[in-house]
C-alpha cells in the first residue's frame, strides 16, 4: 500500500470504517472550527448575508471603529491592567500555600485543597451576589481593586492545585542533595525546587491569566458601570453594535490566550519533569 | 577531647521515629581513611544512621563527631560530609558539569577554580566526555559516577554512600564497587557505606558493622566476621550456615541446649574414613556454579556441604567430617571447635 501510516492506523480498517472516521473528523471540525472561521471572516467583511457562502466584500473598517471607540479602548486597557496584576497577586498568595500543601502534612491540609475545589463547584453568580453586598460596605463596588479581587478568586484554584502538584513532583532527595552540597534551605528552594516546579507554575500562571482575562460575571457585577473589561464590554457591544464589531472584539479577546498557550505548549504537553531522574 | 578520632565518632546515638526506637544507643568509631560498611536487612536502621551522620536527621540522644568536631546539631549544609544517594539525586535540569560544579558554586569559589576542580574530578571518574550531557541522557552507571563526582569535588572529611550500587545490574555492580574502593584508597577518604548486600560489604570494607534492630551486633573486619561471628544473628546473616540445636563434641553434634553453627564449606565428604569423620549418605546435590551444594544425612545431623572437587552423587555413602563449628548460647558465641 502506498499510503504511509498516519498514526491512526487506518490502513487495517476497511474502506467503510475509514469513510466513517473521516466523516466524523470532518463533522467535529465543522463544529469546532466552523464558528471560529465564521468569526474570523466576519471581522473583515463589509456585510455577509444569508444565503451567501462568502462575505459580500472585505474591509478593515470594523477594526478601526473598535480602536476609535473610547469605551472599547478603555476596556482593552483595563483588561491588560487587571489580568497581569491578578496573576502576580495570585502567585504571591497561592504559591507558598501550594508549597505547604505539597511538602507539609498539616492538619486540615486535605480540607484546604478540597475546599479550593468545592468553592468552584457552586454557581458563581450566587457567590458573587453575596460578595457584592460585602463589597458595598467596603466601598469596593465599581473600583479597580474590587475587580481585581473578584478576578483573583477564580485563579486561586489554578494557582494552588497545579503548583502543589508540581512541587510534590520534585523528589525530596534532590532537595536533600542540594542541602548536602552546602545550600541553605532558601537556596535549595530557589535553585532546585522552584526551578524544577517552574513548568507547572508557568502553566498555572497561563491558566490564571486566561481565567482572569475571560472573567465576566463577577467583573460585570462589581465593575459596572464604572469599570469595563473586554469580556464585560462584550455585553453591551453585542447588543448595540454591528455583529462585525463583536467579531473583531472576540478575536482581540482570544489573542492573549492563544499566544500564551502557544508559548506554554511545551510545558503543558511535554514532560520536562519526567526527564532525567528516577522517581522512586 | 582526649582520644577523639579524626574520622567519625558516633556516641550513644538514639533515634525515635513515629514512636518507635529506630536506633538504640549506637556507638561506632570510624578511623580516618577507613572504609566502613553498615550492613543489615532493610529496617535495621542503617540508613537512619547514615542520615544522622549526614545531618538529615537529628538524634534524640547522643553525639556525632566528624573530624574531631561535634556536628550533632548542625544541618547537612554545615557538615563536612558528602553523600551519594541511592537514586543518585542528580538535578535533571543541570548538565553533568553543572551538577558537579553546584557545591563549589555555593561555596562562592572562583570560576576558573571551579572549572579546574570539576575537570579534575570528572577525569577521575572518567566522565569528561559527558560533561555537557543531561543526567537523563546517560546510563545508570554513568549517573552513579556523576553522583560520586559531585560528592568528591567537595573534598569532604567523610564520604557517605547510601546503597550506591543497588540500582546497577550485577556485572556493573562488581566493577563499580571496585572502582569506588580503588578511588577511596587512592584519595584516603573516610567512607561509610550502607548496604544490605553482604558480598558488597565483605569485598569493599575495611570493617563492617552488622546491624540488627537499631543496634550494632558486631563491628570487625570482614575476615573476623566470617570466622568468628560474635552472635548467632551475624553468623546467619554473613555467609551460609547449618544451624543445629544441641551441643558439639568430637566433631559431631550431641544432645545439648546450645546452638551449633557449621559453615557448609567446613563440611567435607569422602569415600574413606579419616579421624573425626562419621558415616554419611548423600541425599541431594544442587549445582551452584563453581561449587555444588551437597545435602548429607548423618546419624547426628543433616548437613549441607559446599564441595567443588570429587562431587558425589545422590545415594552415595561415605564419611563426612566437620572441620570447624561455632557454638552459641543465648545467641552469643561461646566457643569455636
Amino acid at each position: 500500500m502506498a499510503k504511509r501510516d498516519n498514526g491512526l492506523n487506518l490502513q487495517s480498517g476497511s474502506l467503510i470504517t475509514r469513510f466513517f472516521i473521516g466523516a466524523f473528523v470532518a463533522f467535529m471540525a465543522v463544529f469546532i472550527l466552523g464558528p471560529l472561521v465564521w468569526l474570523a471572516l466576519q471581522a473583515f467583511s463589509t456585510t455577509w448575508t444569508f444565503p451567501n457562502l462568502k462575505p459580500d466584500g472585505w474591509t478593515l473598517i470594523w477594526w478601526r471603529r473598535v480602536f476609535e471607540t473610547p469605551s472599547m479602548v478603555e476596556a482593552i486597557r483595563n483588561s491588560f491592567i487587571t489580568a497581569p496584576i491578578v496573576v502576580l497577586v495570585s502567585a504571591v498568595i497561592c504559591l507558598p500555600a501550594a508549597y505547604a500543601a505539597a511538602r507539609y502534612n498539616y492538619i486540615g491540609r486535605r480540607v484546604f485543597l478540597i475546599g479550593m475545589f468545592a468553592a468552584n463547584s457552586f454557581p458563581k453568580l450566587g457567590l458573587f451576589a453575596s460578595i457584592a453586598t460585602l463589597f458595598y460596605t467596603l466601598n469596593l463596588m465599581g473600583t479597580m481593586l474590587g475587580v481585581i479581587i473578584i478576578q483573583l478568586l477564580g485563579t486561586i484554584i489554578y494557582m494552588t492545585w497545579i503548583p502543589a502538584a508540581a512541587f510534590a513532583a520534585v523528589p525530596k532527595n534532590l532537595e536533600e542533595a542540594a542541602r548536602d552540597a552546602g545550600a541553605s534551605k532558601f537556596r535549595v528552594f530557589r535553585g532546585i525546587t522552584l526551578r524544577m516546579a517552574a513548568p507547572g507554575i508557568l502553566v498555572a500562571m497561563v491558566m490564571s491569566f486566561i481565567s482572569a482575562f475571560d472573567e465576566a460575571q463577577g467583573t460585570y457585577l462589581v465593575g459596572s458601570p464604572e469599570i469595563f473589561t473586554m469580556p464585560t464590554e462584550m455585553y453591551s457591544l453585542v447588543l448595540t453594535y454591528p455583529v462585525q464589531i463583536a467579531a473583531v472584539f472576540s478575536i482581540l479577546l482570544a489573542v492573549p490566550s492563544v499566544i500564551l498557550i502557544g508559548l506554554a505548549r511545551k510545558q503543558i504537553i511535554g514532560g520536562q519533569l519526567a526527564e532525567g531522574f528516577q522517581i522512586k | 577531647m582526649s582520644n577523639a578520632t579524626q574520622g567519625l565518632e558516633l556516641i550513644g546515638l538514639t533515634k525515635v521515629l513515629g514512636g518507635r526506637v529506630i536506633i538504640d544507643n549506637l556507638n561506632l568509631t570510624v578511623e580516618k581513611g577507613e572504609m566502613v560498611s553498615l550492613l543489615g536487612p532493610s529496617g535495621c536502621g542503617k540508613t537512619t544512621t547514615l542520615r544522622m551522620i549526614a545531618g538529615f536527621l537529628i538524634p534524640e540522644k547522643g553525639t556525632v563527631n566528624l573530624a574531631g568536631k561535634d556536628v550533632t546539631k548542625l544541618g547537612p549544609e554545615k557538615r563536612p560530609s558528602a553523600m551519594v544517594f541511592q537514586n543518585y539525586a542528580l538535578w535533571p535540569h543541570m548538565s553533568v558539569f553543572k551538577n558537579v560544579a553546584y557545591p563549589l558554586k555555593i561555596r562562592k569559589m572562583g570560576k576558573a577554580e571551579i572549572e579546574k576542580r570539576v575537570h579534575d574530578v570528572l577525569t577521575v571518574v572518567n566522565l569528561m566526555h559527558h560533561k555537557d550531557s543531561r543526567p537523563g541522557q546517560i546510563s545508570g552507571g554513568e549517573q552513579q559516577r556523576v553522583a560520586l563526582a559531585r560528592a568528591l569535588v567537595q573534598e569532604p572529611d567523610i564520604l557517605l554512600l547510601d546503597e550506591p550500587l543497588s540500582n546497577l545490574d550485577a556485572k556493573l555492580r562488581v566493577k563499580v564497587r571496585e572502582d569506588i574502593r580503588d578511588l577511596q584508597r587512592r584519595l584516603g577518604i573516610t567512607t561509610v557505606i550502607v548496604t544490605h548486600d553482604q558480598d558488597e560489604a565483605l569485598s569493599i570494607s575495611d570493617r563492617i558493622a552488622v546491624m540488627n534492630d537499631g543496634r550494632i551486633e558486631q563491628f570487625s573486619t570482614p575476615q573476623e566476621l566470617y570466622d568468628q561471628p560474635a552472635t548467632e544473628y551475624v553468623a546467619n546473616f554473613i555467609g551460609s550456615l547449618n544451624r543445629i540445636e544441641g551441643g558439639y563434641s568430637d566433631g559431631q553434634v550431641v544432645p545439648g541446649s546450645e546452638v551449633v553453627g557449621i559453615r557448609p564449606e567446613d563440611v567435607s565428604f569422602s569415600k574413606t574414613q579419616v579421624s573425626g569423620s562419621y558415616p554419611a549418605t548423600v541425599e541431594l546435590v544442587v549445582p551452584r556454579g563453581h561449587f555444588h551444594e551437597v545435602y548429607l544425612k548423618r546419624a547426628d545431623a543433616s548437613l549441607r556441604a559446599f564441595i567443588s572437587i570429587d562431587v558425589p552423587k545422590v545415594g552415595d555413602t561415605g564419611f563426612s567430617k566437620v572441620s570447624k563449628a561455632l557454638v552459641y548460647k543465648d545467641g552469643k558465641l561461646v566457643r569455636t571447635a
